[in-house]
Parts: structure tokens; C-alpha cells; sequence
């Protein structure tokens, strides 16, 4: 059913866990709904030097919030952002149509850790200035 | 690697005696059953003589049997052939809630060609309350469809308090007992029932074969109509093979049913005890002790069942979930929602179904995987640490 890079990614996943005092972090879904991934993201130069997860999901979740999180590490927030549920589906050599909805999850779980990192630091620029 | 398979409700492997009893059928005993010379005329006798060993094991006679494809064929025989038959007489009828969907679509679709359908809640351990039953029956009430037991939490109906409202009644009572012939003793006098699904593949015969006993004069309409084979009842040539590795396999299982049945409550007890001393925050599901002696089930707090399962696979591990995520349709089983589970726990569902095959060190072998597998994806899951912290 999952493709050998699916379970690699779902069986070791790099970047579990969580980050301590991270520059963003986005929430999305919910147990209720059967999914729920937390995003950790650190954030350097403008550049992402560590993303971290938390997932509650399927293989597919877990797997693709850890493939987000390898394809968004080291790039700048702008490349990040670039990150689609097509492009981590591709990442992944494919997912079973009715899991590409996890897919889309763990694009928006980051995209929301890097809004978050936004608000905030556009809030303390504002305080500074 | 160790290879455990604990999903016996989904599938069983075919015995190599049933097997064997079968390979003929395929070969020089191919002639069609319902020819008159010899090679035909033989194997219809060759039928009648498995349609004897099916009844023997639910205490029914040979002639009340109806072979069909399928478990599933059985459960809309029952219901669109009863509701059918016994339309002018009234257009009501009741199922629990719990049912396969099988008989859970079978009542849908009647339900859009203008029957109506009640479909009974279940409590907390999935049991039917008979006073539940008696008020929900109205005059116009024709059919009553209660499973025997349920393949996803395990708890066993209390059949016979519920037939007996609706003999009182001459309401026609069927009951799914897929999930317990050649697992318990059946015996549809005991029961009292009018109509029983069986079906093959949960019992170590082949997939494609099930059987639906029918009470004598309980009127049914065919849904293949075609020639006389099973007195009319359903049409097409029989699946010969499929036939006679049910009947081999309906008689292993009740010459073998009393000691399996000790060995698989013995595999059950452990591996209830065991999860329970092991893994904190795990809910059994089913009743407690009204339950199948080979089917333990539970829900895991905070994790997800398709991953779990899909972990203890990478182990040599089998057996079933009812999470949403396993489900093509991404719907929580109906079965956890009616026992009133919450979305989120019922997604930590994991089934295990035991037979005569698996042994204590198969038990052991899966409550150190499980465990492992428990706190590797708690380890991962956002709601286990907000659980932890509160």
C-alpha cells in the first residue's frame, strides 16, 4: 500500500519531536478529525536551521510531516513556503489517493510555523521600533 | 522474522484436510450437479451430504440450508428476501446498529424503496437491550436482525431473550452469526432463530462460500433467480468445491470446537491481561466476559490504529483496526461510534483474532511488539504530551 520511502519515513523519522523555545510554531487538524500535526520550526539568517514535528496520524501523516520537514530544512522561509502537497506526495514516490489530504496537512502545519514565526517577529520589530 | 497472524475474522487459512476433500471437485468430479446421468446425479448427492455436515453444526436440519457465495449473499437473502416476501403484511424492520455492513446496506437500500428501518442502539459494551427491542416493534414490523456476535469488539447478543419477543409476535428473527459458528456452540433451536448467516472463510474453509439457514416455512425471495438449484431459493450452478471444503471444514470444527475453545480463551485472557498491565491508557472494547473466547480488542489512548498496525506488520504482525484512517471512506468504524467512543480514542482501535494456530509465545511475541509500538508513536503524538502534562 506505502512505497518503501513512505516507511522508511514513517518507520526512523529524523526530525520527531519538539523544539524548545522555537521561533514559530503551527498547529493543524485535530484528533477528533484523526489527524493533528505540531510543527517546531528555528529559524536563522531568514533560513530554517531546524524543523521539528509532532504528529498524532495515519503512516501517511507521520511520514509526510517528516518529509516536510527534511525538504524545509536549510531552505530560506521563501523557498519553504514553496512547498505543496503535490511536491511532498512527489518526495514521497506517491500516496494512496484518500491519504493525500495528509499531505496537504503537513504543508500547512509548516506554513502556519512560519506565519507564526512572522507575527511574532514582526511584533517585536514593532516593540523595538 | 516470527510471523503471527491474529486476524482470523477476516480471513482463516484453508486446512490442508479441507484442501484435499476439495481437489477431486475441480478435476474428474466436475460434472454439473444438476445433469441426471451419473457423473452429475453423484455429485448433487455429494452436496446434500455437506448441506448435512453445515446443519449438523448449528443443530439445523440439511434441508434448511441454503448455500450462497458469501457471508454477505446470506445477509441479503435474509433481509431483501424476508422483506420482500413479507411486504403486504407490513414494511417495518429493525437491525442494531452494530451490524455488518452487509446487513447495515441491505436495510439502506430498502429504506429508499420505501421500507422503514429502526436501527437499534447498543450500550456501552455493544449489547441490545431485549425491552430496547420490544418497544421499538410496531404492528407493521415484519423482520428482526440482530448479529450473534460482533467481529469488531467481540461481544456475544443475548439472541434468545431477543427471538423470543419476536416469535411471540411472528416477526421473522435472523441473526449474523458469522463471527461465531465453529468459534462457540451454535444451535439455532437454542437460539431461536428463523434465519442464520454463516460464512466459510471464518471457519478454514475457502473464500466464496457461506450459507444461510432458513427455519422450515419461513418465506424468502430469491435474489438470483435462475434454475432450481437449492429448491429454487438461488439460482446458478453451485460452487461445488467451495461446497465440500465448507462441509469438511463445518465438521472439523465441531468435532474440534470444546478444546479450541479453551485453548484461544486462554491466548484471549493473556494478551487482555497482559495489555492491560503493560500499556497505561488502553481501553478494552466489547463486553468484558459476554465476548468471542478468541477475539481481544482494544483502543489505545493518543495514537493512531492504522499506524500501530502497520508497525506491528513491519514485525510479522497481523491483525485489524476500525480507524478511519484504515478505511477507504476515512469513517470511524460504526461499531466504535455506537459503543460511544470518542473520534479521537476510537482512531486507537486494534483488533486481534485468535484460532486453534497461534500459541502463548504468539501472545507474548505481540504484547512486546505492542508495547514498543505504544510508545514509540506516543513518543510522536502531539496529544500524548498534553495528556502527560495535565
Amino acid at each position: 500500500m506505502y512505497s518503501q520511502i513512505v516507511m522508511d519515513n514513517f518507520s526512523n523519522p529524523s526530525n520527531a519531536g519538539e523544539i524548545e523555545n522555537a521561533d514559530g510554531i503551527g498547529e493543524v487538524g485535530n484528533p477528533v478529525c484523526g489527524d493533528m500535526m505540531t510543527f517546531y520550526i528555528k529559524v536563522e539568517d531568514e533560513k530554517l536551521a531546524d524543523v521539528k514535528f509532532k504528529t498524532f496520524g495515519c503512516v501517511a501523516a507521520i511520514a509526510v510531516s517528516n518529509m516536510v520537514s527534511e525538504m524545509a530544512k536549510g531552505k530560506t522561509l521563501e523557498e519553504a513556503g514553496s512547498i505543496t502537497k503535490q511536491s511532498v506526495a512527489e518526495a514521497l514516490e506517491g500516496l494512496p489517493k484518500e491519504k493525500m489530504h495528509c499531505s496537504n496537512l503537513g504543508a500547512e502545519a509548516l506554513a502556519e510555523a512560519i506565519k507564526d514565526y512572522k507575527s511574532k517577529n514582526s511584533t517585536s520589530e514593532s516593540e523595538a521600533g | 522474522m516470527k510471523k503471527v497472524y491474529m486476524d482470523h475474522a477476516s480471513a482463516t487459512p484453508v486446512r490442508k484436510e479441507v484442501i484435499d476433500a476439495m481437489m477431486p471437485y475441480f478435476g474428474e468430479k466436475f460434472g454439473n450437479p444438476s445433469t441426471i446421468y451419473d457423473i452429475g446425479s453423484e455429485i448433487k448427492k455429494d452436496i446434500d451430504e455437506q448441506r448435512e455436515k453445515v446443519a449438523t453444526l448449528i443443530g439445523a436440519e440439511g434441508k434448511e440450508i441454503i448455500f450462497t457465495s458469501s457471508g454477505a449473499e446470506a445477509n441479503n437473502l435474509a433481509i431483501k428476501g424476508v422483506a420482500v416476501a413479507k411486504q403486504k403484511k407490513g414494511d417495518h424492520i429493525i437491525i442494531s446498529a452494530i451490524e455488518h455492513h452487509s446487513v447495515l446496506n441491505s436495510a439502506r437500500y430498502l429504506e429508499r424503496t420505501g421500507f422503514e428501518v429502526t436501527f437499534l442502539p447498543v450500550d456501552e459494551y455493544g449489547l441490545v437491550s431485549p425491552a430496547r427491542l420490544a418497544k421499538a416493534i410496531r404492528p407493521e414490523t415484519i423482520l428482526v436482525s440482530i448479529m450473534h456476535a460482533n467481529n469488531e469488539i467481540g461481544t456475544i447478543q443475548p439472541i434468545s431473550d431477543l427471538s423470543a419477543i419476536c416469535r411471540e409476535k411472528e416477526i421473522v428473527f435472523h441473526t449474523d452469526a458469522v463471527a461465531t459458528v465453529g468459534n462457540i456452540p451454535v444451535d439455532v433451536n437454542d437460539l431461536g432463530v428463523d434465519l442464520l448467516t454463516i460464512s466459510g472463510v471464518s471457519l478454514g474453509a475457502p473464500k466464496g462460500i457461506g450459507a444461510l439457514y432458513f427455519r422450515k416455512n419461513t418465506r424468502l425471495m430469491p435474489l438470483i433467480h435462475g434454475g432450481i438449484q437449492e429448491r429454487g431459493r438461488r439460482g446458478g450452478t453451485e460452487n461445488v468445491p467451495g461446497i465440500i471444503g465448507f462441509g469438511k471444514a463445518s465438521e472439523l470444527a465441531m468435532e474440534e470446537l470444546p478444546e479450541n475453545m479453551n485453548h484461544v480463551r486462554k491466548l484471549r485472557d493473556r494478551l487482555i491481561s497482559g495489555v492491560s498491565e503493560r500499556i497505561e491508557q488502553v481501553k478494552l472494547t466489547g463486553h468484558p466476559e459476554k465476548r468471542l473466547p478468541g477475539h481481544a480488542s482494544f483502543c489505545v489512548q493518543a495514537i493512531e490504529g492504522e499506524a500501530m498496525l502497520i508497525m506491528l506488520n513491519v514485525k510479522g504482525i497481523y491483525a485489524n483496526t476500525g480507524s478511519a484512517c484504515a478505511s477507504k471512506a476515512l469513517k470511524t468504524s460504526p461499531v466504535l461510534v455506537a459503543i460511544g467512543l470518542s473520534a479521537d480514542l476510537a482512531q486507537g482501535s486494534a483488533v486481534f483474532t485468535m484460532n486453534r494456530t497461534n500459541s502463548i509465545e504468539d501472545i507474548d511475541y505481540i504484547l512486546t511488539e505492542l508495547e514498543l509500538s505504544v510508545k514509540k508513536l506516543r513518543s510522536l503524538s502531539p496529544i500524548w504530551r498534553e495528556k502527560a502534562a495535565a
